[in-house]
């Protein structure tokens, strides 16, 4: 009995731990004299790596979401006779909720766990101790661009998906089902706000980039480094971070109808 | 992969994610109805909006000339104040022009529809619609048919 009270003491400082080495590892990141010229190619590198890399999944994904919530949709409006507001539908859904979720989700399975095993194995392998005594900061030289690249992409990537979301319902909902062109982009428009619902849904996106960044990168700066280590880092990256998502997005969605 | 055709292929992806932008503003969320430049403002009050939104059309004999700006209550009468743009100026409206909201289908949402006057002088920038007609209240309508009292709030004029 003492001992589990033990242990459960033991995890709670270890957890208290942790978020304190993930936040001054961060803060040790972001926080210094900005040098935009050297790191620029390395940012270039990592955009390529965390970004266009992501890309044929999210494209792919976004089709396939867009034309199964018009096909949903669809089916039950189709009983009010409402199949005029499916353009709504399937653009409020998208803006507002998909589009940033299920890219944060994929963005952490694709990109989260690659920056994860990639900061490990350098960990695993010494190439970070090696730069510190080659006086290279690591923080600077493999961090810092990495976090940065998953800030960028993670927006973008989000409004690629819901462009590409919307194309494909467009494709079911007016070619396949035969919904009116100008009565679903009409109706869509008159009903999604750019303020409300599109810049909200960016937000949205760019919290998640950042989350899902960090948690990416202190994962992999802070694993055991070791072959098990690094996979386990990798698992928990993507376990915290769809977590990470699924709670912030309830609590992002609650300010933004809160009117905040 | 060389450096150059890495710097090409994260070119290509900002440009792709700009142009999805663009798409979005201005093919799903209508943002075009507000950069356009010309037009002119109108205002109306109503006793009663029914579900009249922001966004929501104006329409001339079903063709949308406009549309709700704003949505405010006048604190003395108590009435709503709509705020409509015109987007064209050569859509020119007598000034005895009356407003009456009127509902898409039975269960639609709800939006402005114009029907002209026959006066010869036609509504400048901010004028005021005088002869506006409230949203169709159900179940007002409801209770009226009941009781077959002339109740002479709903459906009057304001």
């Amino acid at each position: 009995m003492i001992k589990r009270i033990q242990s459960l003491g033991a995890n709670t400082l270890d957890v208290v731990h942790k978020i304190g080495r993930a936040g001054v590892m961060i803060f040790r990141t972001l926080v210094r004299v900005p040098r935009p010229v050297k790191a620029f190619p390395l940012l270039i590198q990592q955009l390529y790596s965390v970004g266009v890399l992501s890309l044929i999944i999210i494209i792919v994904s976004g089709g396939f979401i867009g034309m199964v919530v018009a096909l949903q949709g669809y089916n039950t409006l189709v009983q009010f006779g409402a199949t005029s507001e499916l353009g709504p539908l399937l653009a409020l859904s998208v803006v507002r909720e998909l589009g940033p979720v299920v890219t944060g989700l994929l963005f952490a399975g694709r990109a989260g766990s690659a920056l994860t095993a990639e900061i490990g194995l350098m960990k695993a392998t010494e190439q970070l101790d090696s730069m510190e005594m080659i006086g290279v900061d690591p923080l600077w030289r493999v961090i810092s661009p990495r976090f940065w690249a998953g800030v960028i992409c993670m927006p973008l990537l989000a409004i690629i998906f819901i462009a590409v979301a919307i194309l494909g319902g467009y494709v079911v909902g007016v070619d396949w089902l035969g919904v009116d062109s100008g009565t679903f982009w009409s109706s869509m428009q008159s009903s999604v706000s750019f303020h409300t619902d599109l810049l909200n849904g960016i937000i949205k996106s760019v919290v998640f980039g950042v989350v899902v960044s960090w948690i990416a990168v202190y994962q992999g700066f802070d694993c055991y480094p070791t072959a098990e280590g690094i996979g386990r880092a990798t698992t928990r990256t993507v376990v915290y971070s769809s977590l990470a998502i699924l709670g912030l997005d309830f609590v992002l969605t609650a300010m933004m109808m809160g009117g905040w | 992969m060389g450096r150059k055709s890495i710097e090409f292929a994260v070119g290509v992806f900002v440009i792709l994610a700009v142009l999805a932008f663009v798409m979005l503003t201005f093919k799903v969320s209508g943002l075009t109805d507000y950069v356009s430049s010309g037009g002119y403002d109108l205002s109306a009050d109503f006793n009663n909006i029914g579900g009249l939104k922001n966004n929501a059309p104006v329409s001339v004999g079903g063709v949308k000339v406009g549309q709700v700006t704003d949505i405010t209550l006048d604190p003395t009468t108590f009435q709503a104040k709509v705020s409509i743009h015109m987007n064209s100026d050569n859509t020119k409206l007598p000034v005895d022009t009356s407003a009456r909201i009127l509902t898409q289908g039975l269960l639609g949402a709800n939006y402005i529809g114009l029907s002209p006057g026959g006066m010869p002088q036609n509504f400048k920038n901010g004028d005021q619609i005088q002869t506006t007609y409230s949203a169709l209240v159900l179940e007002n309508l409801i209770s009226q048919y009941l009781f077959s009292t002339s109740n002479k709030k709903s459906g009057s004029q304001s």
